[in-house]
């Protein structure tokens, strides 16, 4: 137990020294990216991966924070330091809301994952259509050296942020995991109906999950706007965007706390290494996203992180029974 | 609104509503059978438009000539995709194949992409006139075909299943899948074929959509969420209640439009999808439950 704190302090002390090893902005900006895609992988992960309840509308939470920080920025010159956080409790309300409509009314299964699309699309086209948010000429948001203002000059500071805000989330879930609400929503994931006859509040405790898992995208879309500087409808509430939240936590295992690390890790050089070769190709990173979907569902459902568990705990149980062998003889 | 323009929108929506109903059929007969909630069906339309304008653009067929071939293309397309992806999916969870589905979208849709750009493409119909006057309301003639053969096609299917050895091995299969291959239905095979009927009544729409309405790899992506809509709003799993609901989702939008300023109307679409989902998950007409 205590060996694995240690190598996983060990991998953080490692990826925050990264930046020093090279001065490649490239680089530099391809660990922001992964660490970013963890991070709203990550909180895909809590309602989809740990409650099984499947959102395909993360883009919901993304898109507000990015639109909420943005907005609070551009018209009323409040730092996003405070937008994050005011994006996020406007996330928890949206949560709430469509937790509520969905939970209240039984949706489950393929049904609320369409009915998560649905709000997503919702949202963009009221964005889309509202004065307020720029319809789709979308927000510019303004260069800057200023810290409080989460504007920083080198590269490096948004990449020790990010890692920050990631190392945050994954705590977050990892604690949620070994809590008394983690057992609950795993509870809910394998058989809801049986949780509920067990005693476990069910409403309340998918509640909590879309809350807490809306909250924390809504900090990752906060951080792709500040550093990318430059938001839209389609890119912060589009199907798309939706879908690269879900890949990573998918290549790499739900439900498992280093499955959004192990496939954002796979998923973004991928995706960098063929636009790079393909760069004259619009959409070949896409069409590999989507083989890599239809291959990982059908040989490892269960992610990497999972298969190799599944080998360990396979290993573990044939030296046990190589240890029982040589016991009985 | 002046009577004139709402019943002109009228005639427009039901009209696209027939469209939306075809799509809708095609995904309601996969879901009928292999409880598969196709994503693809989308992408699917799109490559039924693509045959058509190539076929229009290299070899200058009239677009309604080449509804065999994408009828036929789009078949076994669909069936060699239930037979090498879906096929083994038969026992994974819900979100499981919808993520199998969205992962086939993303390929065909971006493989389009790159291979024919993105450019919007269109066809055009020599020899018809592009409008019938009656009551003084125009109707688009290519929309009122595409209308006439999405009803036609509808009836048609509603036979065939009720009429045909095939069809009737369809409908035990989507009925009680165990029991229908006790009596000797091979299952494997009536998966193939109801899934290529259902990819090729796509390609159909597709084809009848190409005269008015843009070609593109993306176009799939708007019809599949008013096709789940439509889905749901007529029950899954009924034929016609498919085109009932197609063409309320078509009437809702055209006259969205009228009132609605900019693309809000598009609210409409989900608004309902929601409403539905809530309060009549079964659908409008009943239909099956899950």
């Amino acid at each position: 137990m205590k060996k694995s704190y240690i190598l996983y302090l060990i991998a953080v002390v490692f990826i925050a020294l990264f930046p020093l090893f090279t001065d490649n902005q490239y680089y530099i900006h391809m660990g922001i990216l992964i660490l970013y895609y963890a991070l709203v992988s990550q909180a895909w992960n809590i309602l989809s991966g740990y409650a099984g309840q499947f959102s395909f509308g993360h883009a919901i939470f993304f898109g507000t924070g990015a639109y909420a920080s943005a907005i609070l920025l551009v018209k009323y010159n409040i730092s996003p330091w405070i937008g994050m956080i005011i994006g996020a409790v406007v996330a928890i309300l949206i949560a709430l809301l469509i937790g509520f409509l969905s939970f209240r009314y039984k949706l489950r299964g393929a049904y609320f994952s369409l009915g998560t699309l649905a709000f997503a699309e919702i949202l963009r086209i009221i964005v889309q259509n509202m004065d307020y948010f720029n319809k789709t000429l979308g927000i510019l948001l303004p260069i800057g050296s200023n810290p409080l203002m989460f504007q920083f000059e080198s590269r490096i500071t948004y990449f020790y942020v990010i890692l920050v805000l990631t190392i945050i989330v994954t705590l977050i879930t990892y604690f949620i995991s070994k809590s008394r609400l983690g057992f609950n929503l795993i509870a809910i994931r394998e058989n809801e109906d049986a949780a509920q006859s067990l005693g476990v509040n069910t409403f309340k405790n998918k509640m909590m999950a879309i809350a807490i898992s809306g909250a924390l995208t809504s900090v990752g879309g906060t951080f792709y706007a500040q550093y990318l500087l430059y938001i839209d409808p389609p890119t912060t509430f589009g199907n798309d965007v939706s879908v690269s939240i879900i890949l990573p936590a998918i290549l790499g295992g739900m439900g498992t706390i280093l499955g959004p690390f192990m496939g954002a890790l796979i998923i973004v050089p991928l995706g960098e290494l063929t636009s790079h070769f393909f760069g004259g190709f619009a959409g070949v990173h896409l069409m590999v996203y989507g083989l890599i979907l239809v291959l990982v569902i059908l040989f490892l459902p269960e992610g990497l992180v999972g298969w190799f568990q599944e080998k360990i705990r396979l290993r573990k149980l044939k030296k046990e029974g190589k240890a029982n062998d040589i016991a009985k003889t | 609104m002046s009577a004139e323009l709402f019943f002109q929108s009228l005639i427009d929506g039901i009209l696209m509503g027939g469209i939306y109903g075809l799509v809708a059929i095609g995904l309601t007969l996969i879901f009928g059978v292999m409880k598969i909630i196709n994503f693809a069906q989308g992408a699917l339309m799109m490559l039924g438009m693509y045959v058509t304008y190539w076929c229009f653009d290299l070899m200058g067929l009239n677009p309604y000539l080449s509804l065999p071939l994408s009828a036929v293309a789009l078949f076994f397309i669909g069936a060699g995709l239930q037979r090498g992806v879906l096929q083994r999916m038969a026992d994974a969870p819900d979100h499981n194949q919808l993520l199998v589905t969205l992962g086939i979208t993303l390929f065909v849709e971006n493989l389009a992409l790159v291979l024919f750009k993105p450019d919007f493409r269109s066809v055009t119909v020599d020899g018809l006139p592009a409008t019938i006057s009656l009551f003084n309301l125009n109707i688009h003639t290519t929309k009122l075909i595409a209308f006439v053969f999405a009803v036609f096609l509808a009836i048609g299917l509603f036979f065939f299943l009720k009429k045909t050895f095939i069809g009737r091995a369809i409908r035990a299969t989507s009925i009680n899948g165990q029991g229908a291959s006790l009596v000797g239905v091979n299952i494997k095979r009536i998966n193939y074929i109801a899934f290529g009927i259902g990819a090729a009544l796509a390609g159909v729409a597709g084809t009848l959509l190409t005269p008015f309405f843009y070609t593109s790899p993306t176009v799939g992506a708007s019809f599949i969420l008013k096709a789940f809509v439509v889905v749901v709003l007529g029950g899954l799993g009924n034929f016609l209640g498919a085109l009932v609901g197609g063409i309320l989702i078509g009437v809702s939008e055209a006259l969205g439009g009228v009132l609605l300023p900019g693309s809000l109307k598009d609210l409409m679409t989900y608004l309902i999808f929601i409403l539905i989902l809530l309060l009549k998950p079964n659908g409008l007409f009943g239909g099956k439950t899950r």
